[in-house]
């Protein structure tokens, strides 16, 4: 089975990107990414841009809208995802508490859909 | 009625509740052999209170006033089920007698036999302490969830499906025969046991309010004590967590980071927790029947030596690992090991104990590549101690040890 790890941040998490490995934070992010490919469980993803990079679209009784920013206009933002291949929900709860984000935001867990995909792609 | 009072008599449901749950729902479920309907009645029973007790005032004795409501909520639910129980004329009786008699001679403990049928071998074992801690301490399927690491919808439906089983597959509410005893106790502790190292784990986490798990723990064991007194494996196991609490306030230095034992100031431990946990694991080894949690806890005794002693004997802790590992060979117990003998100057021989274990087991085991790293540091294998700190780090839960561990590797 595979999952999505969506990785929430909060403003000062985006802000300690910019510091180098010698940074708890992304040292952390690296030991983690090295821990899950070692395991066997990583299969993709990848950090997105801080959220202020963000333009989201609607199309809405045919006019277009085209608002600066983020999705949603909350604290915590997503700024990343990773997809892991696990055997259980159990053992993605598990991967999703060792990752740093989940000490200092928030880490949802959502398995793939893989059906819809067939459907979208098939 | 004012509102002071209102949360009066809400501490007071919630004080009766949680001192009593585990004793009214193990004497109501022995009697129905029906785990869930009797937490349900208990439940109705503690939502009634809510209502009752501030507009009657708080019942002399509440424990009995729980009890006799939840047993009248029972026997209504058998009467509409129609279900002629044995259990119905018993509840009947009892009902009558408790009205008059005092509590103790109409309520008998039978924790115990709760406690064993939780941890019953047709259980999964994984099973065993989420349905301890909701069954005996009533803990909810959110809390539990929560320390295992499991949403609280799927750990209710687990809890749930357990419950079913214990009724439907005729688990019998008693204490094992004699000769079943040490082994059925074992599953017993271990559950214990674990519960208690969720809460250790969980010491930074975010559930401050009312007690750790690990307390609840404690507890659970101080509970077992009481019915099996005179067991030297219970009294070990209480004896090695009270070693482990004793060390609480210093696990942590004033700005949150992580310390590990061998730099904690001995002069923050609880000296009588320590005190405590002696008595406990002196009057284990008269029994003469050592065992696992007996091992570990002299372990910890040793560490707790440094109080008086400033120091370790790390040789003695390496020789009760040795007979550690002669009966539970586990890879906790293994690292442990390892861990050990570096203390005692022998990282080569620890090394190769880390390197005997089976890599498949070991590749998510955290605890194996802190005490690897620390081991090839010692020898001065940098560049392999440097990939061994990095899957410690990486497959780190708790932030204070994984910085840490990113300052040992740097």
């Amino acid at each position: 089975m595979q999952f999505a790890l969506l990785i929430y941040e909060s403003p000062e998490a985006f802000a300690a990107r910019k510091n180098d490995a010698a940074d708890p934070y992304t040292g952390a992010w690296r030991s983690y990414h090295k821990a899950l490919v070692e395991s066997g469980v990583f299969v993709g993803g990848d950090p997105l841009q801080v959220p202020e990079t963000g333009t989201t679209i609607r199309i809405k009784e045919g006019k277009r809208s085209v608002q600066d920013g983020p999705y949603a206009d909350t604290k915590e933002q997503l700024g990343g995802l990773t997809i892991l291949e696990l055997p259980s929900l159990d053992a993605a709860l598990e991967w999703a508490a060792r990752c740093p984000a989940a000490s200092y935001g928030a880490v949802e867990v959502r398995p793939l859909d893989p059906q819809t995909r067939r459907r979208i792609t098939g | 009625m004012s509102g002071s009072d209102e949360q009066g008599v809400r501490r007071a449901v919630e004080r009766v509740a949680r001192e009593s749950y585990g004793r009214l729902v193990a004497y109501l479920s022995v009697h129905t052999q029906d785990l869930a309907g009797a937490e349900d009645a208990l439940s109705e029973a503690l939502l009634k209170a809510l209502t009752v007790w501030p507009r009657d005032g708080v019942p002399k004795n509440p424990e009995a006033w729980l009890l006799t409501t939840a047993r009248h909520s029972l026997i209504d639910f058998f009467r509409h089920q129609q279900v002629v129980l044995a259990g119905e004329s018993e509840l009947l009786l009892l009902t009558r007698n408790s009205e008059e008699s005092p509590l103790e001679s109409i309520f008998s403990d039978e924790r115990l036999k709760l406690l064993f049928v939780c941890a019953h071998p047709t259980i999964d074992p994984a099973m065993h302490t989420p349905l301890m801690l909701q069954t005996v301490l009533g803990l909810d399927a959110v809390r539990i969830g929560g320390a295992f690491l499991v949403s609280p919808k799927t750990m209710g439906q687990r809890l749930v499906r357990a419950k079913t089983k214990i009724r439907d597959g005729g688990i019998r509410f008693e204490v094992p025969e004699r000769r079943q005893l040490p082994q059925r106790l074992e599953a017993v502790l271990e559950a214990i046991y674990a519960a208690f190292g969720v809460g250790w784990d969980d010491m930074a986490g975010a559930d401050q309010r009312g007690r750790s798990l690990a307390e609840e723990a404690i507890w659970l064991a101080r509970v077992l004590l009481q019915l099996v007194p005179g067991e030297a494996e219970a009294q070990g196991l209480l004896a090695l967590m009270l070693h482990c609490e004793a060390r609480r306030a210093a696990r942590r230095d004033r700005g949150g980071r992580y310390v590990p034992l061998s730099e904690q100031d001995p002069n923050l431990w609880s000296l009588p927790l320590i005190e405590e946990a002696e008595r406990h694991l002196a009057e284990a080894s008269k029994c003469g029947q050592p065992g696992r949690f007996q091992l570990e806890a002299a372990i910890q005794s040793v560490h707790a030596e440094r109080v008086r002693s400033g120091r370790v004997e790390w040789t003695a802790i390496v020789g009760f690992y040795e007979q550690l590992n002669r009966i539970s060979p586990t890879i906790g117990m293994r690292t442990g090991y390892a861990a050990a003998l570096a203390e005692a100057k022998e990282a080569e021989r620890g090394l190769a104990v880390l390197d005997a274990l089976n890599p498949d087991a070991v590749s998510c085991y955290q605890p194996y590549w802190a005490v690897r790293a620390h081991l090839l540091e010692s020898l001065g294998r940098d560049a392999e101690a440097q990939h061994a700190y990095d899957r410690a780090i990486g497959l780190a839960e708790d932030p204070a040890v994984r910085e840490f561990l990113l300052q040992k590797r740097a």
